[in-house]
């Protein structure tokens, strides 16, 4: 049984559809990437796993349970984390008490989660009083993940987290979120540095206008010619 | 050294009760500001709603302090704080919310909270009447007259009971509310809510839970304020017109936003306001002999006659507006 499975998803903001039938299953230990042109719709499709908009046609199952249209922090507590691309950490809060408010709804997992977090992130650890707001994108980065791992999440939805980042710290988000993956958390990532990120994923989908153009592994679509023309630029 | 005694009780303590009382309705109208992001025009009267709860009360048990030996409306107050916050929460789910849930633009709220502010006025009226009265009813104000240890000094310190109560319970309701945003889950929530309302409900932050103790923090405060006012001078209906335009001065003062930016706003306005009004003139009479002839010392020499104090917070506000409208510490500007 996949972790996650979405068929044939209809959704968008008010009444506009912006996802016209979108399918995407991934398996608990896999790392999912999802790439494709600007306005494809990516970013709408995470929103509509997490509950942040309508889905009107279509069903999503967690683990093998319908999950469409229940609220954010219901799906906090069924195992799904969110990491937003933007306005993802709080600003003024430290980076301890950004990481705390990850575990509002599990507040036993505090003292263990930050060990496993600082472990993963170890910039963090250091920066542990300083308010998020004040640290580097790359780090800001961190907490957004750290954040949404603290509730020890099954599945983690992952929005562009490189975007804006240097080459560098876009190669040490990648080691991390395999590392993550490697956990045992399933990753389901947005990616605009296509190759890189399809290099370490198990699934790829190829969106475009709202709707799956490929779907196969990171490998066969970073190999085929057709994928590599449209949408990984030559 | 009288005419320094003089400066202490009409600057020093004056100052120190009007900002203890603004800083606690600033502290009111910030919170409800980085939660709800709209500019509470009722907060001043839910402040007299405090004052009046306790004049209700008082005037049905008006022996209650005197078995435990404190003043009963003291006494009555955390009863009364109850009342205000659960009218708080009240007036947000009858009023506010339903306008939230639609999404409306924040200059909705406040012209929601205007329609408030009438409503909670003509409710005090129509019960505690349109004159003042006074929150003593079974007992009496205490005043202390503190003798300074000074030969030539003869004018006393001057204190009242209710004044040393409003300076102790603003002290503690500093303390509680610094360990209650920076300590429990709840406040560092609410915290979190003000940053980043989006992030937080995708945190699994109840929205409505933080919304619900905004409000009631908010009025408790106002309850404390109002009460301990009208305590220091008399309650009236229309308490409200002299504390609005001082407590948004502080909140604007302090940076929109910072609890305790707008305590120190609450300070800045009030012993700006006591500065203002304070009669220069009795600080210089002892330098009379030294100053050239020409400049003759007038009776009164104060910035502003205290019946016009209310201009200080005015431009006070003006002033932070055209010169740093995040305030001394970096807050939302309103809008
Ligand atoms: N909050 C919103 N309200 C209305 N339309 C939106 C909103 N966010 C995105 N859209 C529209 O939805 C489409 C898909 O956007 P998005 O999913 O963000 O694309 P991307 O694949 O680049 O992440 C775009 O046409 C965009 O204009
Ligand atoms: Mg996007």
């Amino acid at each position: 049984m996949p972790l996650l499975d979405a068929r044939d998803v209809y959704g968008g903001y008010g009444g506009m559809n912006i996802l016209n039938g979108v399918d995407m299953a991934i398996e608990a230990t896999e790392v999912g990437v999802i790439v494709g042109p600007n306005g494809a719709g990516k970013s709408t499709m995470l929103k509509a796993i997490f509950g942040l908009l309508s889905v009107n046609q279509g069903e999503i199952l967690l683990n093998g349970e319908t999950i469409h249209n229940l609220p954010p922090n219901k799906l906090v507590q069924r195992g799904m984390g969110f990491v937003p691309q933007e306005h993802n950490v709080f600003p003024s809060m430290t980076v301890q008490e950004n990481l705390e408010m990850g575990a509002y709804l599990k507040p036993d997992n505090i003292k263990r989660m930050l060990e496993r977090v600082y472990e993963f992130f170890p910039p963090l650890k250091e920066k542990r009083h300083q308010p998020a707001g004040e640290l580097s994108g790359g780090q800001r980065q961190m907490v957004a993940m750290g954040r949404a791992l603290m509730p020890e999440p099954d599945l983690l939805l992952l929005d562009e987290p490189t975007a804006g980042l240097s080459p560098l710290y876009m190669n040490e988000i990648f080691e991390r979120v395999k590392e993550v993956n490697a956990a045992g958390v399933g990753i389901l990532m947005v990616e605009q540095n296509a190759k890189q990120a399809l290099a370490i994923a198990d699934k790829g989908f190829v969106l475009a206008a709202g709707q799956n153009r490929f779907t196969d592994t990171g490998a066969a679509l970073l190999a085929d010619p057709d994928v590599a023309k449209s949408f990984l630029g030559g | 050294m009288n005419e320094l005694v003089f400066f202490i009780n009409n600057v020093v303590i004056a100052g120190s009760v009007s900002g203890s009382i603004y800083a606690m309705g600033a502290v009111g109208v910030t919170l409800i500001f980085s939660i709800m992001r709209f500019a509470h025009f009722a907060h001043g009267d839910m402040m007299t709603f405090g004052a009046f709860m306790v004049l209700l009360l008082t005037t049905l048990f008006p022996q209650a302090g005197a078995a435990i030996g404190i003043p009963t409306p003291i006494l009555l107050m955390p009863l009364a704080m109850a009342l205000t916050a659960a009218l708080a929460v009240g007036i947000d789910r009858t009023f506010y919310k339903p306008l939230r849930a639609h999404g409306v633009k924040p200059i909705v709220m406040v012209i929601a909270s205007l329609g408030v502010t009438l409503m909670l006025q003509g409710l005090i009226r129509l019960f505690a009447g349109t004159g003042g009265s006074s929150l003593y009813v079974d007992d009496r104000k205490e005043i202390f007259r503190l003798p300074v240890p000074i030969e030539s000094v003869r004018v006393p310190v001057v204190i009242t009971e209710p004044q040393l109560y409003l300076f102790g319970l603003t002290i503690l309701s500093v303390i509680g509310l610094h360990l209650f945003l920076s300590r429990s889950r709840l406040g560092k929530a609410m915290r979190a809510m003000s940053d980043n309302p989006d992030l937080a409900q995708a945190s699994g932050i109840n929205t409505n839970t933080i919304v619900a103790v905004t409000w009631m923090l908010a009025g408790g405060l106002a309850a404390i304020a109002g009460t301990l006012l009208s305590l220091d001078v008399t309650f009236k209906p229309d308490l409200s017109f002299f504390l609005l335009l001082p407590i948004f001065a502080a909140a604007i003062v302090g940076g929109v936003g910072h609890p305790f930016g707008a305590i120190a706003g609450g300070f800045v306005v009030g012993f700006a306001e006591s500065l203002a009004v304070f009669n220069w003139s009795v600080l210089l009479r002892p330098f009379r002999d030294s100053l050239p002839e020409w400049l003759e010392l007038p009776a009164n020499l104060a910035f502003v006659g205290t019946e016009y104090k209310i201009v200080v917070p005015f431009f006070i506000l003006v002033a932070i507006l055209v010169w740093r409208p995040t305030g001394i510490f970096k807050g939302k500007v309103i809008t």
